[in-house]
């Protein structure tokens, strides 16, 4: 079974990010950047259906700058067999969403795994567009991917508590956090990555347009909100709580 | 301009994140329509109808609905929304999961989670884990865009008196079956909905801790959170996490225990009225944004809240 991995290029999630002086957008200039954690949990389900048996081949593919190699790179030092690379700049979900469609045309994959979201547009859209175009079930905010008889039996993080759904292969999953613990790329499987392919296409190639839909007028600092007092001990704590805040 | 709003409901009674979803469709403006797809849902109809300021509400009651299922419900608002200017559905874990289907297939570009309505093409949404709000402008045919609750004081449950239409669309995509769910059982408020909550993080050191914190909101009356910190520590299930990863709160008092204050936590909690940060560490980001700061050992400082509130 083959298996397609979207990762994504996004600032490190360690890094506080600072509003542009020009509210034009965050300000990303030598700030560091990495795969979205969400990907990575994505990229290390792969490569455990692959550990597994479940998976003979992982594709991993990125809509992003000339930059987002990198990324892929990381993936195919992960496991990943090879890569593709979809060059474009701030491209939006939907947008995303089609080239992926384009791209499981061609490359038919049973298995489709992204990250449930990323943490620069916080949108959360990608995964779940793409099952819609290409008419796929989705099993969103995975914690539990189970492969066997032509289906996918997924355990979904919901309000509340755990849903476990039935998809029918071929399906999306998009992982949540406690899906697995990423592991680290070793130095020997880095430099084997180096030589393992990867393909750079362009939206055109897939006749796609990647012209924003939903533009971005500014884009400043949430309101700050200001320390207040510190208090004494629990009984002075209780007090405020009671008489001045007028909350309990 | 019409705006649709698909209800959050459990087929009995509408969840109260449906009326902040309306608040934010009556800052849009025009006529509002409200959707109930589920499955022996009359009930939740019925209390939809209710909401003050509803025209009409629109029942699709089916089997292919009773769970919500992103395949199926997608094809119904899809097909069911084309008219509408704006289609809006709360940004909880169903209107996630559907919504964005929705929007491929009408091939719009959805705007997730708003915060705030400036016109009825412009909006606002926390973007960098809550460190930017973006101000965002939406000229296409129809806007799909999921809602922040926290954001919206909600319209009042009752006065209104909308009428009440079935639809006969039933949907079943046929790629996806329901097979079980595992929901926590609890008496204690939900903590989307609460007016308190307490959360515990990392300082709590395993999850028997929270016990302490399950007593304290007991007395209180107040659902119990935690940090993305202690839920990847194991201590807690996820959802129970509070922050950009996880539920977003805005209650009347948040009493933050053994969190240190990270970025992504304080995106989940910072709307918060009254935060109340219980730390051992003085220097903890958590007092930077706390009305209250109490610097003690939190092993010492929660049996003595308990006993005092």
């Amino acid at each position: 079974m083959k298996v397609l991995v979207a990762v994504k290029r996004v600032v490190d999630y360690n890094v506080k990010v600072r509003v542009a002086a020009d509210n034009s957008g965050v300000d990303l200039t030598n700030v560091k950047m990495a795969m979205n954690p969400f990907c990575e949990i994505a990229v290390e389900e792969a490569v455990r259906l692959k550990e597994k048996g479940v998976a003979t081949e992982i594709v991993a593919v990125a809509v992003g700058p000339k930059e987002a190699q990198e990324q892929i790179r990381t993936a195919l030092a992960l496991g990943a067999d090879r890569g593709i690379l979809v060059e474009a700049a701030d491209v939006q979900p939907l947008a995303v969403a089609k080239l992926l469609k384009a791209i499981v045309d061609q490359e038919k994959p049973e298995l489709v795994i992204l990250g449930k979201q990323a943490i620069d547009g916080d949108n959360n859209q990608t995964g779940q567009m793409l099952a819609a175009l290409a008419g796929m079930g989705q099993g969103t905010f995975a914690s539990e991917v189970n492969v066997a008889d032509g289906s996918v039996k997924v355990t979904r993080e919901i309000d509340g508590g755990l849903q476990t759904v039935d998809l029918k292969l071929p399906a999306v999953v998009t992982t949540d956090l406690r899906l697995n613990e990423p592991r680290y790329a070793s130095l020997p499987n880095i430099m084997k990555a180096k030589k393992k392919p990867l393909d750079i296409k362009s939206p055109g190639d897939f006749g796609v347009d990647v012209s924003p839909l939903v533009k971005t007028l500014k884009v400043e600092p949430p309101a700050e909100r200001q320390a207040g007092v510190k208090v004494a001990d629990v009984a002075e704590l209780v007090d405020k709580l009671k008489n001045e805040a007028k909350v309990i | 301009m019409s705006v649709l709003v698909y209800a959050e409901h459990d087929n009995a009674s509408l969840k109260g994140v449906t009326l902040n979803t309306v608040a934010a469709a009556q800052k849009i403006g025009g006529d509002i329509v409200v959707l109930v797809a589920g499955s022996g849902c009359g009930a939740a109809a019925e209390a939809a109808a209710k909401i003050a300021g509803v025209s009409k509400v629109l029942v699709a009651d089916d089997a292919a609905y009773a769970h919500q299922l992103a395949e199926n419900v997608a094809e119904l608002v899809a097909e069911v929304g084309k008219g509408y200017s704006h289609i809006l559905a709360p940004a909880t874990s169903i209107g996630k999961n559907f919504l964005p289907r929705v929007a491929a297939l009408l091939d719009v570009q959805m705007i997730s989670e708003i915060s705030g309505v400036v016109n009825a093409t412009t909006f606002q949404r926390p973007i960098y884990a809550g460190n930017a709000i973006a101000t965002v402008e939406s000229t296409q045919a129809t806007n799909v865009m999921t809602v922040r609750g926290t954001a919206f004081d909600p319209v009042a449950a009752e006065g209104g008196s909308a009428a009440v239409e079935a639809l006969t669309v039933a949907k079943d995509a046929g790629v996806s079956s329901f097979v079980g769910e595992e929901l926590a059982k609890s008496d204690r408020p939900e903590l989307t909905a609460a007016k308190i909550v307490v959360s515990g993080g990392r300082g709590m050191q395993n999850g028997d801790n929270f016990e302490m914190l399950y007593k304290v909101a007991d007395k209180l009356g107040a659902a119990v959170g935690a940090s993305r910190a202690a839920v990847d520590a194991g201590f807690v299930p996820n959802d129970m996490q509070v922050g950009q990863t996880g539920k977003i709160v805005a209650p009347q008092l948040y009493i933050a225990v053994g969190i240190s204050g990270a970025i992504q936590h304080l995106a989940g909690m910072k709307d918060s009225k009254v935060i109340v940060a219980i730390n051992k560490d003085e220097e903890a980001p958590i007092f930077q944004v706390a009305d209250y700061g109490l610097v003690a050992d939190l092993f010492e400082a929660v049996p003595e809240l308990e006993k005092l509130v």
